[in-house]
């Protein structure tokens, strides 16, 4: 089988002969460099269709794995292990265990956008690399990330209300993520800003983490919104196949045999 | 720019969203009085909600788009003004997004048409307005020439590098407006701020990263990443020879000011460069105060460096 995919390969598949002469000539060290084969026959052949029932996922059948989203990603050129083109591409064959050496990362999208605009043949990749990390999370291979418990903090707040403010969020972020809010820079910076904030806008914030700021006729949205996701999110679940999932857990703990 | 557009900008309904409340207060301050000294009229929108800003949309992207239709909705069906300005990229951002999808995904439509009922108003119909940023408002109405004829107190050479952020520009497809031939902005080397700014007599540094992206989304998720970025950001803007950043966007503005603090606290690396909103600037060329342009409210504490110049 060729070669198709640099990236599979991995350094501990790599073999080399310290000391090897071969018809009397000498080919040790990365002369001998062989790729040790291996077969791979644990594809998952309905990933693509599961990232694509995810928002964000729909178009990752398009791909022409030009790479121009990992040339242009901002996390890759801090981390080169940060790779959507490589991503995308497991996902289209189904390599499931391959893609779960890197799903500790894959969250760590910042969402620039500069991949969905470069993208020749509108993918969305940063649309798939939040399916990914949801789907990641939905199959459990993953506990939620720090990036998905801000995301739900704060759409809490926004579907309760109808808006935000800054310090319940935060302190909400960091009650659930179990930081302490006594950062060093957090306590620098607030040390900086009361040199020279107006004593009025001080208690602005401040009252604004005392009573938050809502909108106004917005019992009837917060319903609507609310039903909304709850369908979305059952959808969704029926097509990871997870309700088979959770039924059959279910009956496990109820003792109750399987259908 | 055309008259149309110019007297069109002259009274626009105002969607200051979110932070621009909290932290971002002396950006919503410089630009209602930046609006006033230019005689321009901002109409807040009344029982505005969230945009959903970089996190709603990842828990459900249609929900993000009926908030943003919603506060479209109330400008034109409840206000009836056919443009709305809103200074935050994100704010900015998510009703363009909202407006693309509305005209050209027929599955947002339909979600939306539900919200809306569901919750008791008009659904918004794409098209019934049309989303600016403030640069936009300012380019539009006042332009260069009307801004050089009303500075009081020039910037003197001050030299800024204008940063712009990826939601001003990014994905390229929701801004039609953009990168449609001469007089219209770049997505690739936006240039609408330093177009004003250098009309207030500040000098533009050849600043290579206007776009470069700060982590604003992982601000606080992934703390590390997003410092990383931002020093990125702000040495490059020293390495150009900047003495201020100059910012459009309340995220933006304060991940540099935050995570300017954090390098220094976390990994002994410190920058001198100051934190400025373009308003900011703008509103001290027109002859405002420091105080009346929040100054005094930046984490960045510039006055003393705009004093020495003589500035503030």
């Amino acid at each position: 089988m060729p070669i198709h995919e640099k990236a599979l390969i991995r350094p501990e598949n790599l073999r080399q002969h310290e000391h090897l002469v071969v018809d009397g000539i000498d080919v040790s060290g990365h002369w001998s460099t062989f790729i040790q084969s291996r077969v791979v026959t644990d594809y998952n052949e309905a990933m693509e269709e599961e990232i694509a029932a995810l928002p964000g996922g729909e178009l990752i059948h398009r791909c022409w794995q030009c790479g121009s989203c990992t040339n242009a990603c901002t996390v890759n050129a801090i981390n080169p292990d940060f790779n959507p083109r490589f991503w995308i591409y497991l996902v289209r064959l189904g390599m499931e265990a391959e893609l779960l050496r890197d799903k500790d990362i894959i969250w760590q999208c910042v969402s620039c956008n500069k991949c969905t605009t470069i993208c020749p043949r509108d993918v969305n990749p940063e649309g798939v690399m939040k399916a990914l990390s949801h789907w990641l999370e939905l199959k459990g291979h993953t506990p939620k990330s720090p990036s998905m418990i801000f995301d739900e903090v704060f759409a809490d707040q926004v579907i309760k209300t109808g808006k935000i403010e800054e310090g319940r969020t935060i302190q909400r972020f960091f009650k659930r993520t179990g930081q302490a809010l006594k950062q060093d820079w957090l306590i620098e910076m607030v040390r900086g800003m009361l040199r020279h904030l107006p004593i009025g806008l001080l208690m602005r914030m401040g009252l604004g983490t005392l009573r938050a700021p809502r909108t106004r006729r917005w019992a009837r949205a917060r319903a609507a919104i609310e039903e909304y996701v709850d369908e979305q999110r059952a959808e969704q679940h029926r097509a990871l196949g997870l309700d088979d999932i959770i039924e059959a857990a279910r009956r496990d703990a109820a003792g109750t045999p399987h259908a | 720019m055309s008259e149309n557009k110019a007297d069109k900008y002259r009274r626009v309904a105002y969607y200051p969203g979110c932070t621009l409340d909290g932290s971002g207060h002396p950006y919503n301050r410089s630009t209602k009085q930046v609006g006033k000294a230019l005689g321009l009229d901002l109409v807040e929108i009344s029982d505005l909600n969230c945009c959903g800003a970089m996190e709603v949309k990842n828990i459900d992207p249609k929900v993000q788009t009926y908030l943003s239709s919603r506060v479209m909705s109330i400008a034109a069906n409840q206000m009836g003004m056919d443009v709305v300005m809103a200074p935050c990229n994100g704010c900015y951002h998510n009703l363009k997004k909202a407006e693309h999808d509305l005209a050209h995904d027929p599955k947002s439509g339909e979600a939306v048409a539900r919200l809306s009922a569901k919750a008791g108003h008009e659904a918004y119909r794409a098209g019934q307005v049309e989303t600016i940023h403030a640069l936009d408002w300012i380019k539009a109405s006042i332009g260069e020439e009307g801004l050089r004829e009303r500075v009081k107190n020039g910037l003197k050479g001050l030299r800024v590098a204008n940063y712009y952020g990826c939601m001003y520009t990014r994905p390229r497809n929701i801004f039609p407006e953009k990168d449609a031939g001469p007089g219209s902005e770049s997505t690739s080397k936006p240039h609408f701020m330093d177009d004003l700014l250098a009309a207030a007599g500040a000098v533009n540094v050849e600043f290579p990263l206007k776009t470069a992206c700060c982590g604003g989304a992982h601000t606080l998720s992934d703390s590390d990443m997003s410092t990383k970025l931002v020093l990125n950001i702000l040495n490059a803007a020293q390495a150009a020879g900047a003495e201020v950043i100059a910012t459009e966007c309340p995220t933006c503005h304060s991940g540099l000011e935050m995570h300017q603090i954090r390098a220094e606290k976390r990994f002994a690396r410190k920058t001198q460069v100051k934190i400025i909103y373009f308003t900011q600037l703008l509103g001290i060329a027109l002859g405002l105060s420091a105080r009346q342009v929040g100054l005094h409210e930046n984490v960045s504490d510039s006055i003393g460096m705009l004093k020495a110049k003589g500035l503030a």
